[in-house]
């Protein structure tokens, strides 16, 4: 009566009543040899009772015994029949049931088996995961099943995948030269290792034949994700790279002034956007997503003002004489950094990204895109638009260029080019703010900040020419993708190295960079 | 106040007179620096016991030779910067591998006396090496790494040079990429593969020819040769710089365009002087290793490298007496400030470089100068 009433209720959930784990399958499940135990578990999987889930479970946990030709789950001391779920009195000398290795994985992967007709997405999704890394073909009938039942077209992408690493495992050759076809349209970067283990244990040659081609067709499906994310890595890379020397580029090509403080404007702005972080944490905590937009003119104030503040202090009375600015905007860096060591403390310090910038959009099954690495390259971008117009259309961008080309001649015309310094600088200042302000949603924010970039950022002023937009673009870039490639190819350290020498090498031919300002001058 | 003419001025009373080496006053101050290395710092340390008020603390001992390390560095840098205008900010590098020649010296005289008492030094016991990599192939022989002392940062600084001034990368472009340079060889040296330790570098140094390091008389002895080492490399210097290839130099540091038109070729000129005091640099870090005990890549960052610039910039650029006070000046502050106000050494330094370069173009040397010869060099800094 009560199995009736379970038959009736299990049909009614939509799974086919005929199927329905029956006592004796629970029993035979239960006893006997392993082989016998897998075979009887796989039968009943294919029936995808809710029955069976739980009996599986309680097995898992060593709550079986068995009485009497039966299954029994027995919890807090009492039993319950595994297939109709009756109460049932726990009679004596029930034997506990064993599971040695094997059938415990046989069991865990029946459960992931049953899960895969379960009503959420997510749920069936993991199952089909969870399958996947111990497959064979005992599983065939279920994901066959699955596959049919499934209406999520992703979802049967990945059975149909899963149904043809199963079948290559077949001991009927046909099934695995179908099947090996079957994983030649496979996007999935795990195919690869399952086809060349398959391929050191294959012993058919035809098949084995069949398998190289299905490996060929992954590898490079799979190599073009891998390309793919180097090279966005590396234009990823030059976008920073672009962002921090594009302020150099600026101060060194007007002013004629190396900046070795540089990077430690670029920390402030790091650190501007750290405090706007906090103040939204704070006063603002429901708007604190939004941080990062209050965050981005803060930091590029803060910089442009350190920025103006150490040209009229300190830089203005150096022009003309390059190497003691240096030495001098060196000094400046080791003040700025000394400074925040004392306001913030030596340690790195925390700077959420905001929701909307973690994560990633997935374009191929190997290939992430971060939206924080997106967000910089449009950031990067912008910031460059916006600079090339600031030069190239405003009042001030004309005397910018005036100041530049002939400073006398600019100033004889009316030109205050002691302003126009002022501006400038604090304007290339400002973008390092905005280079730091960027690079706290990627890497750690600490007094070191600015010293890891400015030797890169160095490299691709000198690279690009001076007082040339366009040159840092193409330095950045180049030189971030440049990297990237040697660092798969080399790793990290060693591509930094061959990279320097690359420049050394390539200042031999072009030694006022890739776009040199053309000119008769004997002193370039 | 416009720096090259200002340094042409100051160098003016310099060049005049070309003749003997030094003065009368001159040697005698050589006389008694060379008298004050060789006897009194002994006898001060060594003879009068540790007591009295006259006694010289080992800790000052090791400090002096420290400072005269870098007192070398800075002869070298003013060589290449004071004097023929070349600005290099990877000095360090060239320091760095004269001590990396000794340190492989000094790790195979630890013999088995190491923490893994292998006859292999301890971090290649630690790496799993069998046997050496190539470039320990003369490490067991003194003579050849002191070869290796004075090569090694030769040679690379020749290549480099060559390139660099063959296509005539100068000013801040060669600043910048000599700093490109010692940055890269840190990268290359933190490595552990790379055979010279990794980031710890060499380290636990036992003797140094048969003879205990940390026995004072070793320590005495390392200092005197320091100092005169360092005296012999400033009148080496000075004989160069009274030279008529220094006044070349001189000549391509003011207008070096004017020198290639009346038919001299500066590459040669600074090709030389450049190799040359990369060399200087690597016998200061060998001499530096042994009286410190360690050496590692972090003596080849950027900031080490820029402070040379800035010992010889304090004391004085284009004089030789200048660097070696400018290395005592802010070495001297340095150990001060970091025992007694840690926190401010950074601005202290930081304020340094800018008031040398906003306020004493010509460094401690020139106020001296200027006040003595306020009125004859005239110009107002």
């Amino acid at each position: 009566m009560l199995l009736r009433l379970l038959l009736f209720l299990t049909s009614f959930l939509g799974f086919s009543a005929a199927f329905a784990l029956t006592p004796d399958q629970a029993f035979r499940i239960s006893q006997g040899e392993s082989d016998e135990r897998i075979a009887a578990l796989n039968e009943a999987v294919v029936a995808a009772d809710p029955a069976l889930a739980a009996f599986v479970q309680a097995l898992l946990a060593d709550e079986v015994k068995l009485a009497g030709g039966k299954a029994l789950i027995v919890r807090d001391g009492k039993a319950l029949d595994a297939a109709t779920g009756a109460a049932v009195a726990l009679p004596d000398g029930a034997e506990d049931v064993i599971n040695p290795n094997r059938v415990r994985r046989e069991l865990e992967a029946a459960l992931a088996g049953l899960r895969l007709f379960s009503s959420d997405r997510s749920e069936r999704a993991k199952a089909i995961a969870e399958l996947k890394d111990q497959i064979d073909d005992s599983r065939l009938a279920v994901i066959e099943k699955a596959e049919a039942a499934e209406t999520d077209p992703a979802l049967k992408d990945q059975l149909g995948l899963l149904r043809a690493a199963a079948l290559v495992t077949s001991a009927d050759k046909g099934k695995r030269l179908a099947a090996a076809k079957l994983l030649a349209d496979s996007k999935q970067p795990a195919t690869r290792s399952l086809l060349i283990e398959r391929l050191a244990q294959e012993g058919d040659a035809e098949v084995k034949a069949s398998l190289r081609a299905s490996l060929g067709t992954v590898e490079s499906r799979l190599a073009w994700g891998e390309r793919l994310g180097v090279l966005f890595t590396g234009i990823s890379l030059g976008s920073i790279l672009v962002l921090v020397a594009l302020g150099l580029a600026i101060t060194y090509g007007l002013m004629g002034v190396i900046n070795m403080a540089h990077g430690e404007l670029m920390m402030i702005g790091a650190y501007a956007t750290y405090m706007v972080q906090n103040l939204f944490r704070q006063y603002l905590p429901g708007a604190f997503d939004a941080y990062i937009l209050a965050a981005i003119p803060a930091s590029f104030l803060a910089a442009a003002l350190v920025g103006a503040l150490m040209e009229r202090s300190v830089i203005r009375w150096l022009y003309g004489r390059p190497l003691e600015t240096l030495l001098a905007t060196w000094g400046i860096s080791l003040i700025l950094m000394q400074a925040v060591r004392s306001i913030f403390g030596a340690q790195n310090v925390g700077v959420e990204n905001p929701s909307w910038l973690s994560g990633g959009v997935q374009v191929l099954p190997n290939l992430t895109l971060p939206f924080n690495r997106l967000a910089i390259l449009a950031f990067a971008a912008l910031v460059l638009l916006g600079v090339a117009l600031l030069i190239s259309k405003t009042r001030l961008g004309l005397f910018v260029r005036g100041v530049t080309q002939n400073r006398r001649m600019a100033s004889c015309v009316g030109v205050n080019t002691a302003r126009v310094d002022t501006y400038a600088f604090a304007l290339g200042a400002g973008i390092a703010g905005l280079a730091g302000c960027a690079l706290s949603q990627v890497g750690n924010v600490g007094p070191d900040l600015g010293q890891s970039y400015i030797v890169d950022a160095f490299m691709v002023v000198v690279l690009g020419g001076v007082g040339q937009l366009a040159g840092t673009v193409y330095a950045g870039l180049g030189l971030g993708v440049l990297n990237k490639l040697l660092e798969g190819w080399q790793g990290a350290v060693l591509a930094k190295i061959m990279v320097l020498v690359f420049i050394v090498i390539f200042i031999q031919k072009r030694p006022q960079g890739i776009f040199a300002l053309k000119g008769r001058s004997a002193e370039a | 106040m416009s720096g090259a003419p200002s340094l042409a001025m100051a160098d003016a009373a310099a060049l005049a007179p070309r003749g003997a080496l030094l003065g009368a006053r001159g040697w005698a101050a050589v006389a008694a620096a060379t008298l004050t290395i060789t006897v009194l710092v002994p006898l001060l340390n060594l003879m009068v016991p540790e007591d009295n008020a006259l006694h010289l603390g080992d800790f000052y001992v090791s400090l002096l030779g420290k400072i005269l390390c870098y007192a070398i560095c800075a002869l070298a840098m003013d060589l290449i910067w004071g004097y023929t205008g070349i600005l290099s900010l990877g000095h360090g590098v060239f320091f760095a591998l004269g001590g990396y020649a000794m340190g492989m010296y000094l790790m195979r005289q630890i013999g088995t006396d190491g923490q893994y008492k292998s006859a292999m030094p301890d971090f290649m016991v630690f790496l799993d090496w069998k046997e050496y990599p190539w470039h320990w192939a003369l490490s067991d022989s003194f003579v050849a790494q002191m070869l290796l002392v004075v090569l090694a940062p030769g040679l690379l600084a020749f290549v480099f040079g060559y390139f660099a001034f063959r296509s005539r990368i100068k000013g801040v472009y060669f600043s910048i990429i000599t700093q490109a340079l010692t940055f890269a060889a840190m990268l290359l040296f933190f490595r552990n593969e790379t055979g010279f330790g990794g980031n710890n570098g060499f380290t636990d140094f036992k003797r140094l020819l048969g003879q205990p390091l940390n026995s004072p008389a070793t320590r005495v002895l390392l200092c005197v040769i320091t100092g005169l080492v360092l005296i012999g490399f400033f009148l080496m210097a000075r004989a160069i710089v009274h030279s008529k290839y220094g006044r070349v130099l001189q000549a391509i540091r003011d207008a070096e365009t004017r020198v290639m038109f009346t038919g001299y070729d500066p590459v040669i000129y600074k090709l030389s002087i450049w190799t040359l005091s990369a060399m200087m640099c690597g016998v200061a870090g060998a001499l530096y290793v042994p009286q410190v005990g360690i050496i590692n890549p972090g003596e080849m960052s950027p900031a080490a490298s820029i402070e040379i610039a800035i010992w010889a910039a304090v004391g004085g650029r284009a004089t030789l007496i200048g660097p070696i006070i400018g290395a005592f000046f802010v070495n001297g502050a340095k150990s001060w400030f970091t025992v007694a106000f840690p926190e401010y050494w950074l601005f202290f330094l930081g304020a340094l470089f800018i008031a040398v370069t906003l306020f004493l173009p010509n460094g401690l040397v020139g106020l001296f100068r200027r006040k003595s010869e306020g009125v004859r060099t005239g110009h107002d800094a």
